[in-house]
């Protein structure tokens, strides 16, 4: 059996172009625009569920539309986006935290290791 | 509804033939997401890159050099240092592997489904699928995998093997933004019906299709002339079985798909009254081009005709602008020889292997597209240079 997850992201033969001035901006690049895809292979998905439920008489998209949360509603949905913009934020906020740690808990392990290697 | 813009048609509307590969409502959404995106690439942010070379590029080289860009060199140095079309060419190249990426994990997941169905039509009609296992891949075909497409035309994961050529066929809606029809034949159809009008007289009897990959560009040909016999010949033997399976799924009984060389196909001379190569001279070189001109010219019957569909040639009326943004796939989408190609006297060419000047014939095609969908006929469409579906035809008849 091939392994079709390995194959699917194969290199072509031929050195590969980098446009942008630093390679690590181009690299993130189409990291982001592969997730853009998944974010609009989603939202395909959803507009195909909400038709189909629409066909089916379950609900009118109108209702979405129209939708008001109630206040418990309000609370876990509001819960739900402040987890995800964390998540995704992790690393602004890890980078912060390293700029107000005391130095001493900021220390590189190669400084630890010299220090255990020493005392 | 109206809509601001031409939208390009969902992938659904690609006809289903029963070798083309499932595809689940995820992967058909991928599809539409990268050919929106390549559509927005070229009609919003491609624009830009002639706005850059006015505003920014000309004048800067100016400044620094004293003098005008005088080259597609010195224009492409200068071109590769501006911000914008830095960021166009890095969404271009990564909305290509994208592409390359989404179409191989649909068809490898079903690549032994795929081959099996291929295998079983292809034993329906054993002797119109001719493969030789003594014809070689061209060498510069082996240096690089041609449109960054893992594998090119020719790799097998397994024998049998079809899945390239299904990811092509599945994918070239993507980069031409759905324009080439349910079949994506919309060339091989553009070009027939140019034929039968301009040479309603003309009725081939046999039709060689050189460099025919998976034929989608050949069974058009077979389709506008049933009495004819239609060879498609080609090196990419995953592309010869699956073209030969779908032609068989079609319905199409005049066409035969033979693993040949087109340098040096062995045919007899005289023995073709119509050879025709679609969008295969930019993948060949300068070397096969020679043998590829005398090769046409001595199996050509007299009266028979010679035609070769390309984009536009580089001549001295294109600005030069135009020629390097053309030039795009040749250096960053793996099409090595495109630009080579579009350079080439193709008049002169053509007359070196004996064809007459007088009998050199020119026109232009675009792409017929049988897909039903909302189009809006008064948006503005802004060409995607080296991809749009609007080709130079041209060549000549043996006398």
């Amino acid at each position: 059996m091939i392994n079709d997850i390995l194959l699917s992201s194969n290199k072509a033969k031929g050195k590969r172009p980098y446009f942008l001035e630093n390679p690590e901006v181009e690299r993130v690049m189409n990291i982001t625009m592969a997730v853009a895809m998944e974010l609009g292979v989603m939202h395909e998905r959803l507009d195909t569920i909400e038709r189909l439920l629409e066909q089916k008489g379950v609900l009118q998209r109108s209702e979405i539309e129209a939708f008001e949360p109630n206040n418990e509603e309000i609370i876990e949905r509001q819960l739900w986006h402040a987890r995800y913009i964390a998540r995704i934020l992790r690393i602004v906020q890890q980078e912060l935290e390293a700029l107000q740690q005391d130095p001493e808990h900021n220390l590189s392990m190669e400084e630890v290791a010299n220090r255990l290697r020493n005392s | 509804m109206a809509t601001p813009v031409n939208l390009p048609p969902v992938h659904n509307k690609l006809a289903k033939h029963a070798v083309f590969p499932h595809f689940d409502h995820d992967e058909t959404a991928r599809y539409n997401f990268l050919t929106n995106l390549n559509k927005h690439l070229s009609t919003v942010i491609s624009p830009g890159n002639k706005i850059a070379f006015e505003q920014r590029v000309k004048p800067k080289f100016k400044a620094e050099n004293g003098r005008e860009i005088e080259t597609r060199d010195e224009l492409e140095v200068a071109m590769l240092n501006d911000p914008h079309f830095q960021t166009w060419s890095a969404l271009r190249r990564s909305t290509m592997e994208m592409r390359q990426q989404a179409g191989r994990a649909t068809v490898l997941r079903q690549a032994e489904e795929l081959a099996q169905k291929v295998a079983t039509l292809n034993a329906q009609k054993p002797d119109s699928l001719i493969l030789n296992d003594t014809v070689q891949v061209p060498h510069y075909m082996t240096l690089f995998d041609s449109h960054i497409m893992p594998g090119s035309y020719h790799t097998e994961q397994f024998p049998g093997d079809v899945s390239n050529a299904a990811s092509y066929d599945s994918g070239l809606f993507v980069t031409s933004a759905g324009m080439l029809g349910k079949y994506t034949d919309g060339g091989g159809k553009a070009l027939t019906t140019w034929l039968k009008a301009t040479y309603p007289n003309f009725n081939p009897k046999r039709i060689l299709d050189m460099g025919c990959g998976l034929g989608h560009n050949t069974l058009p040909l077979a389709t506008a002339f049933p009495d004819a016999e239609v060879i498609g010949i080609d090196t990419g033997v995953p592309m010869l079985r699956y073209g030969h399976a779908r032609a068989v799924a079609l319905g199409i009984e005049n066409v035969k798909f033979m693993q040949l060389d087109a340098t040096q196909t062995g045919f007899e001379n005289e023995a073709f009254d119509w050879i025709q190569t679609t969008m295969f001279l930019h993948e060949t070189s300068t070397h096969a081009m020679q043998r590829l001109v005398a090769e046409i010219y001595r199996m050509l019957r007299p009266n028979g005709l010679s035609l070769h569909i390309e984009q536009p040639q580089y001549t001295p009326e294109m600005s030069m602008f135009e020629q390097y943004i053309r030039d795009w796939d040749a250096l960053y989408n793996n099409e090595p020889f495109w630009g080579a190609m579009h350079d080439v006297d193709v008049r002169q060419w053509m007359m070196s292997a004996g064809f007459e000047e007088k009998n050199l014939l020119q026109f232009g095609a675009k792409a017929e597209n049988d897909m039903e969908y909302p189009r809006n006929p008064n948006a503005q469409e802004v060409e995607d240079h080296g991809r749009s579906p609007i080709w130079n035809v041209f060549g000549a008849w043996k006398k």
